[in-house]
């Protein structure tokens, strides 16, 4: 049981990592990595959300299109869950927890057109996971993404003083960062 | 007549989703791995773009204001679900290819864009147009970076070996790091071409470009972009 969680969770946050093997959640990694701090804000308002989003589709798709039959609309459902867990995730924290809302708030609209965050939702899905293992699964894919959109901030604050070529200042050399950091993490699928 | 003629032009050229606004990464360096591969995800593509173009149009005045983006977001939805159970059951060898994206087409944001941008201020026809010409424009931009990368990564194009048999194929072109690697250039080549026409690298050229291209208003990262 436990060594399933621990497979399932290394899985998805290294081998198969979010952002650099299946191309999840591009925008955000790309367009909010200029800067370590922000990298790591967005990070960690995309760990809560994911978290939270598995946890809630979960729990509708077993106990609501599960017993109706209706698991063909489960798109539509969870396009929706997404879109009003992180409206009253904002309103609560806004209201709650006023630190939290301000290290996150800003990115938390962000998640909502995240494809990460569907994403994950329909993979624990389509692996026929329980709510526990759908839940790690959430967790662990998350983190992987907060641990390369660090790593990417990382690199990008060096590349500042670096001189670059011109026609690949911007998004190419971004772009060609990501496909080395890629190519690292290919390393990890030894660990299968 | 021209004026829909015009949309098909606009979307396939002057704002072409792939190379000028860089809009739908994911699916584009996703599905990218054949050409075939490509031209089914650009047309899925299509198909929704143009039915839900034409539906909200319809619904324009309908739709309360407020309300408008969750309304949005249910028609997408909707149709993208009827084109995953359509593909599944006609086209199965596809389905399998695309698998987890067919469903993720519902927040490639280049769709939700021409529901907010055109079709919800603009009439039927046009509209309908305007979905076309966008939609051929992203096929045509995914089929152009599937065929490089076919071509580089395993010697074909279209499922065709057209390399001599001597070649070796260079199989991390069709892996995910070959993704980034052909979009990094291409990006370049384009930036190269607009640096020797003397203009400055807008467009494409800057990653704050994806937040300020990306259609979702309601969005905060344009501001976090701008203040980086």
């Amino acid at each position: 049981m436990i060594g399933n969680l621990i497979l399932i969770a290394v899985g998805s946050a290294f081998i198969n990592n979010v952002v650099l093997s299946q191309f999840l959640g591009i925008c955000p990694f790309l367009g909010v990595s200029k800067k370590i701090n922000t990298a790591a804000g967005m990070g960690s308002a995309v760990v809560f959300v994911i978290t939270l989003a598995s946890f809630v589709a979960g729990v509708i798709y077993k106990y609501l299109l599960v017993p109706f039959d209706i698991t063909y609309l489960k798109t539509i459902v969870f396009i929706l869950v997404i879109a009003a867990l992180v409206q009253f995730v904002e309103m609560f924290l806004k209201k709650k927890m006023k630190g939290l809302y301000q290290a996150l708030g800003v990115y938390l609209p962000l998640i909502t057109t995240n494809c990460a965050v569907l994403g994950v939702a329909l993979t624990n899905v389509s692996k026929d996971y329980t709510i526990l293992e759908g839940v790690i699964n959430g967790l662990a894919t998350s983190v992987g993404f907060l641990i390369s959109i660090v790593i990417l901030a990382g690199l990008r604050e060096k590349m500042e003083y670096n001189n670059i070529p011109k026609p690949f200042k911007g998004m190419p050399i971004v772009l060609l960062t990501a496909c080395l950091m890629a190519i690292a993490f290919f390393g990890f699928s030894g660990l299968k | 007549m021209r004026k829909c003629m015009e949309r098909l032009i606009n979307g396939l050229v002057k704002e072409n989703p792939t190379f000028v606004l860089m809009l739908g990464m994911c699916p584009t360096l996703a599905v990218t791995t054949s050409a075939i591969n490509g031209i089914g995800m650009g047309l899925a593509t299509t198909v929704v773009l143009v039915l839900s173009n034409i539906m909200i149009s319809v619904l324009r005045k309908v739709i309360p204001d407020g309300v408008r983006i969750p309304a949005f977001i249910v028609v997408i939805a909707s149709f993208v679900t009827i084109v995953e159970l359509l593909l599944k059951a006609y086209i199965p060898s596809l389905y399998a290819a695309l698998g987890l994206y067919i469903p993720l087409i519902v927040v490639n944001c280049i769709i939700l864009g021409r529901a907010e941008s055109y079709a919800s201020k603009n009439g039927v026809v046009y509209s309908a147009f305007d979905g076309l010409g966008m939609g051929l424009g992203f096929t045509f931009g995914l089929t152009c970076i599937g065929m490089v990368r076919e071509l580089i990564g395993a010697g074909s194009l279209f499922d065709i070996m057209i390399m001599p048999e001597s070649y070796e194929p260079v199989t991390i072109f069709i892996l995910a790091p070959g993704a980034f690697l052909v979009l990094a250039f291409l990006v370049a080549i384009m930036n190269r071409i607009k640096l020797a026409k003397g203009k400055d690298t807008g467009v494409g050229g800057n990653c704050d470009d994806l937040c300020r291209n990306c259609p979702n208003t309601n969005c905060g990262g344009r501001g976090i972009a701008g203040k980086e």
